[in-house]
């Protein structure tokens, strides 16, 4: 899983109806110091966050697996928020 | 997923028989201020966007849970047409 930062919301209107309900937000990979990594990417919501929020999310085949029995077409959601991170190395 | 415009399409005559049918579009990704960015990439349409507009494009493996996909050879699906992205 990688941790990132959520920067934005995305409005699909038109859309595969197994997305219909979810939520789907920017977010930006980001390092352990918080400095973004990467390029922002659309994500699932499978945990309630909002923008502003540090989360950590999974991508692959594996984003589905959170809203399991349905096949939502994704390769990355979001799992959890993070409330605090300590790294000593 | 990342966000994408349409730039093109594909027509291809001589394809895996599971393509048959499938609509292939030329997909440059974007940033999310609409910025064309990367390298194009070709994926299969399920939600018949169409040129200029820009898509949600689900990549890998998971793209084959696209409606209509089932087991065809296909790593890049477009699942949504983006109306707006807003960032803060």
């Amino acid at each position: 899983m990688h941790l990132a930062r959520v920067v934005g919301t995305v409005v699909c209107s038109h859309k595969d109806a197994r997305l219909s309900g979810v939520k789907l937000l920017m977010i930006q990979p980001v390092a352990r110091d918080g400095s973004d990594v990467g390029r922002a990417l659309v994500a699932t919501d499978a945990a309630g966050a909002g923008v502003g929020e540090r989360v950590f999310f999974v991508r692959g085949r594996e984003a589905a697996y959170p809203f399991h029995p349905v096949d939502v077409p994704t390769d990355a959601s979001i799992v959890g928020i993070v409330d605090s991170m300590d790294v000593v190395a | 997923m990342i966000l994408g415009r349409v730039v093109g399409t594909v027509v291809a005559t001589r394809k895996d028989e599971r393509l048959l049918s499938a609509k292939l579009l030329v997909v440059r990704p974007v940033s999310p201020e609409g910025q064309l960015e990367g390298t194009p990439l070709v994926a299969v349409d399920t939600v018949d966007a169409g040129t200029g507009e820009m898509v949600l494009v689900v990549s890998g493996s998971s793209a084959r849970m696209a409606e209509g996909l089932g087991q065809s050879p296909v790593d890049a699906a477009i699942v949504g047409i983006v109306d707006v992205v807003t960032m803060s």
